[in-house]
């Protein structure tokens, strides 16, 4: 049984998000706010291996389910949840050193943080669709005062534009997840287990095709506004670029794997009673275009946070391709890119929150030299630059390399598209940044080198991934790509 | 066709009518008490839908309806209104017959969509999915053409009473557990929306939404 | 047998005819004595309409010199198509000899022709306000015409039919059915009943202030039998809505087909709803305030998204 383990996972934020309401304003908040993100790691880290031992499982009167698929995520969310809040402890401190952010405002920050992880994990484990629906909804209502919590004109008018789009977006995928239940009702009967991920598994074949195509159509284009996919994705940009850079990295890092996950639910569903490769086709266009338009922009980009944030929509793009393509391979290369995406991107994300710190402005021709201000950091960004760009050794190549000879094989005609959107990208990301790290500056060094170690720690196993897969690793990712399809 | 599935076409006819008042509404006030209106319509086709088919949780949820999107919501709406000072406002809409045209456009469209999927259902159930689409697809018109916040957020709970009309009427019901949830998130989103509005009177000295164009890539 | 019943039509179709005729005044008589009583006035009475009718038969035609032909006719065919509307649509029995002809679209086609008529007539003399009115009755009915015949149209779906004898047969005689797409098209119909007769909101039949008439305007040329016709063309056309307006939506009541025995009967039903309606006509002005004309194709634009609403829920509901 695995209630004990889900019991800890989602009670430790639970938890830790009344506490932290309570006391959030004392001095030692920040580190109870690592505390119980540690006490959730924890938890995940029993569950997976509990998990991957034993196979899927479902608990509490089957409202949860896990398998290798969802634990995998369970893992990552929980890990990067730990190390946006060991580096937000810092930064937050110096944002409030900066003037920029009150104690009211960081008691509100680190209460809404461990109510966000926890409707992420509710939303991943949860095996009630509409319950995933609520969750999924949740997590922008959380999120969505900690966009705007500098309260700047650009920041209010970020969170609102989330907020709306989001919003929007979430509506469309309720009425997906309406007509799923249309469609199953008249499978499964009415009442409480017409819902039910697992139930609806068991009898994908038997629901009725022209709803589950109309419902899947909802629930891409719903849940795909939170993924960012093009042309869905305007509000990502600027949410990214005036939220807090440790919400910036978990949004990037977390939130968008979690939509993801909400849709491949559902494509494995659709799969199942079409028999077609519709619900791939579209996530392959989707994804796609995503990845074209978003190069597209990176290079008129001026706000590194901006840069990084379309980045995002170009990966996840890429991401939500290789599911579309389906296949063991594809899977795999997707389950592996979401991993080292997740890793690269929340170390990006925490390097840039110390450059800009230290620089005072977000615009990149202003931010020079970050070499010889604090080499942690300017190794730190090049590094994570380097890393998501695809260079070899690191992990994003490995996963790249493997989506690209995948689709070589399977849809030749969009191998030209991706290498040339890749291709851009590289290069204008490439061009700003390095000025920025190796750039002239008449600033002074940090008289003390910031605590960069969780950039370290997520590059060291993005390095990791991309030289030696670990065989238990591997077996897990091959389990969860199976269950995928 | 029996008495039931008459009264309930012609609470879904009213619905589909009073979101296309909604469209055309100039006046916030008016704009609020149109959505407790349709509230009012929604709980009594979930009462009716509850009676018919005998299914007992539709009974909570038409109490919930009543509760809260009849009597919380449209009075925090009133609280925020006046505490705002924008009880009175007027908004000026352009080109409301485009707007409607571009309306009766989107209802075709979502008929057309719910078309398949009317001729599976059976009983009480055929073509209101393609209403309740068609006053989601309009609420959504109403969130793109207008410019204050406060008309985009009674547009917003309007999208969520067309899916909240799908779930009941079309489907029965969802679990209740599922509900309660979408209640929950409602509720704290609307708590939120209010925070919004005195965060963005604050800084911009109006609710109008046209300040907020500054974030593009140039 | 077959002639019994051929003759007894064409008694019954001259007794409407007939009827219509002398019902039309006193309808008009009806909404204003009402009028009068919803703002405290005593009113003239109900008969007022007959003497001014009177009245102006027994006077004088005057009649500009640059009048052509056009504008002394005009009066005539205006009585004519309106008494041959208000005559042909089913009100107290389904199976006149007349009633085939009494098709939904060449019914609209009457209207739009003694419309024409007028407006021609209105420019004819060449005043200013004579082109004003005509330019604005043109407008009003340009926005109205297409949302009557939606209004139509949704009825004619329902019953299969565009012969108002049928549709009234197969509204009347089915069980009793809640239509939603009947309700949106019955409110779309007031809208256009109201512009259509000038009455409040669109136009106030009462005034003659020159910067709101539109009806007014087209016949204040016009002067004696030719008013008087005008004037009585106008009540028939405002009989003939209502009558439509009855026969779409309040149809209960008409004599079947060969029921000849139920006709005195499906009169007093005729006139008990004739009665009820002039009374609504009249509370209905008295609430609303007349509107300025740049509103008008607003309002007219609601008139066209209910009908059109109405079709499109009767599609897709069926009902």
């Amino acid at each position: 049984m695995i209630d004990l383990q889900l019991t800890a996972l989602l009670l430790s934020p639970l938890l830790g998000g009344l506490l932290l309401a309570a006391f959030g304003a004392r001095r030692w908040a920040a580190e109870l706010n690592s505390l119980m993100s540690f006490c959730t790691f924890a938890a995940a880290v029993a569950l997976t291996v509990r998990v991957v031992e034993a196979g899927p499982q479902v608990a509490f009167k089957e409202q949860f389910f896990i398998d290798q698929f969802n634990v995998f995520l369970v893992a990552l969310t929980a890990f990067i949840a730990f190390t946006t809040s060991l580096f937000s402890r810092p930064y937050m401190r110096i944002e409030q050193d900066h003037g920029r952010l009150s104690t009211p405002m960081l008691h509100l920050y680190y209460s809404m943080y461990q109510l966000f992880t926890l409707a992420m994990l509710v939303a991943l484990t949860a095996n009630n669709m509409g319950i995933i629906w609520v969750a999924m909804e949740a997590a922008t209502l959380t999120t969505v005062l900690l966009v705007s919590l500098y309260r700047t004109p650009a920041s209010l008018e970020a969170a609102w534009k989330y907020f709306i789009l989001c919003g929007v977006g979430i509506a469309l995928a309720l009425f997906g997840t309406i007509l799923l239940y249309f469609a199953a009702e008249r499978v499964l009967g009415q009442g409480g287990t017409a819902l039910l991920w697992t139930h609806l598994n068991e009898v994908k074949g038997e629901l009725e095709p022209t709803v589950l195509k109309l419902a899947f159509i909802f629930l891409l284009v719903g849940y795909g506004t939170k993924i960012g996919l093009v042309p869905l994705h305007s509000w990502l940009p600027d949410a990214h670029a005036e939220g807090p850079t440790p919400v910036s990295a978990v949004l990037s890092g977390l939130l968008l794997n979690v939509a993801l996950c909400a849709v491949m639910r559902s494509k494995v569903l659709v799969d199942g009673s079409l028999g077609t490769h519709f619900a791939g086709n579209l996530m392959m266009g989707f994804g796609l275009l995503s990845v074209v338009v978003a190069a597209l922009f990176l290079s008129r980009q001026k706000d590194i946070k901006r840069m990084f944030a379309y980045s995002s929509i170009e990966h996840m793009g890429l991401i939500t391709f290789a599911f579309g393509m389906g296949g063991k391979v594809a899977t795999f290369a997707a389950l592996l890119h979401m991993t080292v995406h997740s890793l690269t991107k929340s170390a990006i994300f925490f390097a840039v929150g110390h450059a800009v710190q230290k620089a005072g402005t977000q615009q990149m021709e202003n931010i020079r030299g970050m070499l010889q201000i604090s080499p942690t950091v300017g190794w730190g960004l090049m590094l994570g630059t380097f890393a998501i760009l695809g260079m070899p050794p690191f992990g994003v190549f490995a996963s790249e390399f493997l989506i690209i000879t995948t689709a070589m094989h399977d849809y030749p005609w969009t191998t030209p598209i991706l290498l040339v959107a890749l291709g851009i990208a590289f290069a204008a990301i490439f061009g700003k940044v390095q000025p920025i790290v190796f750039g002239e500056t008449t600033a002074k060094p940090l008289p003390h080198p910031p605590a960069l170690l969780p950039v370290f720690a997520h590059l060291l196993l993005v390095l990791i991934l991309g030289l030696y897969m670990p065989p238990y690793l591997a077996n897990w990712y091959r389990q969860a790509a199976a269950l995928l399809g | 066709m029996s008495y039931t599935i008459q009264f309930i076409n012609l609470l879904a006819a009213i619905l589909l009518l009073i979101v296309f008042a909604m469209l055309s509404q100039r006046r916030i006030l008016s704009l609020i008490n149109l959505f407790a209106w349709q509230g009012l319509v929604l709980t009594v086709s979930t009462f009716v839908v509850a009676y018919s088919t005998g299914q007992h949780h539709l009974y909570y949820s038409a109490a919930l309806t009543l509760l809260l999107k009849v009597l919380v919501l449209p009075w925090l709406l009133h609280r925020l209104i006046r505490k705002l000072n924008v009880r009175w406002d007027v908004e000026t809409l352009i080109n409301i017959p485009t707007t409607m045209l571009v309306g009766i456009a989107l209802v075709i469209f979502a008929f057309n969509l719910a078309a398949p999927i009317s001729q599976l259902a059976e009983g009480i159930t055929r073509g209101l999915i393609g209403i309740a689409l068609a006053s989601v697809l309009l609420s959504l018109l109403m969130m793109l053409t207008r410019r204050k916040a406060i008309s985009q957020v009674v547009g917003f709970l309007a999208m969520e009473n067309g899916l909240f009309f799908a779930a009941t009427s079309a489907t029965h019901g969802m679990p209740l557990v599922v509900e309660l949830g979408i209640a929950l998130d409602v509720l704290v989103a609307t708590f939120i929306f209010g925070i919004f509005f005195f965060q963005i009177r604050e800084t911009f000295d109006s609710l109008d939404i046209t300040h907020m164009e500054k974030l593009k890539d140039d | 047998m077959e002639n019994i019943n051929l003759t007894l039509g064409i008694l019954f179709q001259l007794c409407q005819s007939l009827l219509v005729v002398l019902l039309a005044p006193l309808l008009t008589g009806w909404v204003n004595q009402c009028r009068a009583w919803l703002q405290n006035r005593s009113g003239p009475g109900l008969l007022q309409p007959f003497r001014t009718l009177r009245k102006l038969f027994h006077k004088d035609a005057v009649i500009a010199y640059n009048a052509s032909p056009l504008f002394r006719i005009t009066p005539y065919i205006l009585f004519g198509c309106m008494w041959l509307a208000a005559a042909i649509i089913p009100i107290i029995a389904v199976d006149l000899p007349f009633s085939p002809a009494a098709d939904v679209i060449a019914l609209v086609g009457v209207f739009a022709l003694a419309r024409v008529f007028i407006a021609l007539a209105a420019m004819d003399i060449g005043t200013a306000f004579g082109t004003l009115g005509a330019r604005r009755e043109m407008l009003v009915s340009f926005l109205a015409e297409p949302a009557l015949l939606m209004v139509l149209f949704t009825a004619s779906l329902i019953s299969q039919s565009t012969q108002l004898p049928r549709i009234v047969e197969a509204l009347a005689h089915h069980q009793f059915v809640l239509y939603p797409s009947l309700a949106f098209a019955g409110l779309a119909f007031v809208i256009v009943l109201l512009a259509e007769n000038a009455r409040i909101p669109v136009d106030n039949p009462g005034t003659h202030l020159e910067l709101t008439m539109i009806h007014e305007a087209m016949v204040l040329e016009y002067s004696a039998r030719h008013l008087a016709l005008i004037e009585w063309a106008s009540s028939l056309k405002l009989l003939a809505y209502i009558s439509l307006g009855i026969a779409l939506f309040f149809p209960h009541g008409i004599a079947e087909v060969g029921q000849w025995g139920a006709l005195p009967l499906a009169i007093a039903v005729l006139l008990v709803k004739l009665t009820l309606a002039g009374a609504g006509l009249a509370l209905l002005e008295t609430l609303l305030a007349k509107m300025r004309i740049f509103r008008a194709p607003e309002f007219l634009g609601t008139a066209f998204l209910l009908a059109v609403l109405g079709l499109l829920i009767h599609f897709l509901l069926g009902a």
